[in-house]
């Protein structure tokens, strides 16, 4: 049977390896290219980056860098971060990504997203949902790029991109980006009741059962940082997966 | 290892890219090429693609890769891998377009049907597991399990089993992977599946 996805999630920043947490406070961790190859020896099921600064700084995406990336990758590579038109994308795919992760973009124009789905199918379009709660703990949706909670709903907002024909959702805690403290378990199971495509869980993931507790609510895959790129209490910078007898295992369903 | 050319079939349609850079690691000879002229009888044939059925005939047809080519292909015994689409395309039609299929393998592509309760999403995507059919050169009997990368909304339905050499299970098992004499498909993406990946194109090369 189809197997649930683990993945590292890399955010770059001026062509470093960062992570953050809450999302500020980006701290560089490493090369990206060497990073990327010590992941594709590790054998992970899927890699996805993410540019942090493009949206913010209206640049496009690093189509250089990311070939390179691709080049290293010897499993699904997908990429975020600039991307606002069907060109930009179409350099991408053409470079050897085989995921456009969309935010900005598509809380602006979601007809964006549908020019993509058309064009390359739903499967390569991923959507990225960031959500902060507010003082009550009720999500709200927050716009990464402009740093700032905006007022859609966000199961509307979810209802609305995959119909505009999203095939994937990122599904980002904020509060837990970097913390590892343990995923916003309530938040991922409303979110995958809610959606019939797969669901991409990320933010807070600190240990192996953390992510068998993302599956068992419902998300099809879990997508960490600081958990692979950190080691021991001092958060010194280490490279880590799972190997895959671990990983099946931890994931076996009864 | 052989190092007889590796033709990899570029309609505009798939990430080319990767199905290269797989053979080349592997030291195979890869060439890229959109042009059935430039395509020697020597070598072997990659036929990636991505997309809709209906958009990949038409890339095919539009770049020469006609009736005609695949009769030559199938007289001088080249040996073809279709990938995901490129697999589906080498079938006699497809329940996602109106276009006819290339037809050199007896089977239909069918799209994913599940009950509301089996709670499956399409595309079948991420990583499955390859169980080998009967005996081939591309899937061999291992102890070890093959898992591979999936991404696709339709799925290969042969009318013959017996060319089956890998079963995948997704809501009951279909067919992952075919072979009729040097016609082999995958349904899914050796280029992206690590080690299994490798190991296939090497077999293929090795052919």
């Amino acid at each position: 049977m189809l197997k649930n996805r683990v993945i590292p999630a890399l955010l770059l920043k001026g062509g470093g390896l960062v992570k953050t947490t809450k999302f500020k406070d980006p701290k560089y961790v490493g090369d990206p290219i060497n990073a990327i190859k010590i992941f594709n020896e590790k054998q992970v099921d899927e890699l996805m980056v993410l540019d942090i600064t493009a949206s913010k700084e209206g640049r496009e995406p690093n189509y250089g860098l990311i070939e390179q990336f691709a080049g290293e990758c010897f499993m699904p590579l997908a990429y975020g971060g600039g991307i606002k038109t069907v060109e930009q994308a179409k350099r991408l795919f053409a470079s050897g990504v085989e995921k456009v992760c969309l935010q900005t973009a598509a809380l602006d124009n979601p007809a964006l997203v549908t020019a993509l789905a058309d064009r390359f199918g739903s499967q390569s379009v991923m959507v990225s949902i960031d959500i902060k709660k507010d003082w009550l703990r009720n999500p709200q949706v927050y716009s990464a790029s402009r740093a700032k909670v905006i007022g859609t709903n966000w199961l509307d907002l979810l209802h609305q991109l995959i119909e505009a024909g999203a095939g994937e959702v990122l599904l980002n805690a904020v509060d837990k980006d970097g913390t590892l403290s343990g995923p916003d378990l309530d938040l991922i199971q409303k979110a995958s009741k809610a959606v019939e495509v797969p669901l991409i869980a990320v933010g807070g993931i600190s240990s192996l059962e953390d992510i068998k507790a993302a599956i068992n609510v419902g998300a099809s895959g879990v997508a960490a940082g600081a958990f692979f790129v950190y080691f021991g209490p001092h958060r010194a910078v280490l490279i880590t997966y799972p190997k895959y007898e671990e990983l099946e295992k931890l994931l076996k369903t009864e | 290892m052989t190092n007889s050319p590796v033709y990899i079939i570029d309609t505009g349609l798939a990430n080319i890219g990767s199905v290269a850079r797989m053979i080349q690691k592997i030291g195979g000879a890869a060439h890229i090429c959109n042009n059935p002229n430039a395509i020697g009888s020597n070598g072997k044939i990659v036929l990636p693609g991505v997309g809709h059925y209906d958009h990949g005939m038409e890339a095919l047809n539009k770049h020469g890769f006609d009736a005609e080519f695949w009769d030559e292909v199938i007289k001088r015994d080249v040996p073809v891998l279709g990938i995901c689409l490129g697999m589906q395309l080498l079938c006699r039609s497809s329940e996602e377009g109106t276009s006819h299929g290339l037809g050199l393998i007896k089977a239909d592509v069918k799209k994913f049907r599940f009950a509301q309760e089996e709670n499956l999403k399409v595309p079948h995507m991420g990583w499955n597991i390859v169980e080998p059919g009967v005996e081939n050169p591309l899937i061999p009997n291992l102890e070890t399990e093959q898992r591979f990368y999936f991404v696709h909304t339709y799925k290969v339905v042969p009318d013959d089993d017996n060319i089956v050499i890998g079963w995948a299970n997704y809501g009951g098992v279909f067919c992952a992977a075919f072979q009729q004499k040097n016609i082999f498909g995958a349904q899914f993406h050796p280029e992206k599946s690590h080690q299994f990946g490798i190991e296939l194109f090497s077999r293929f090369i090795a052919l």
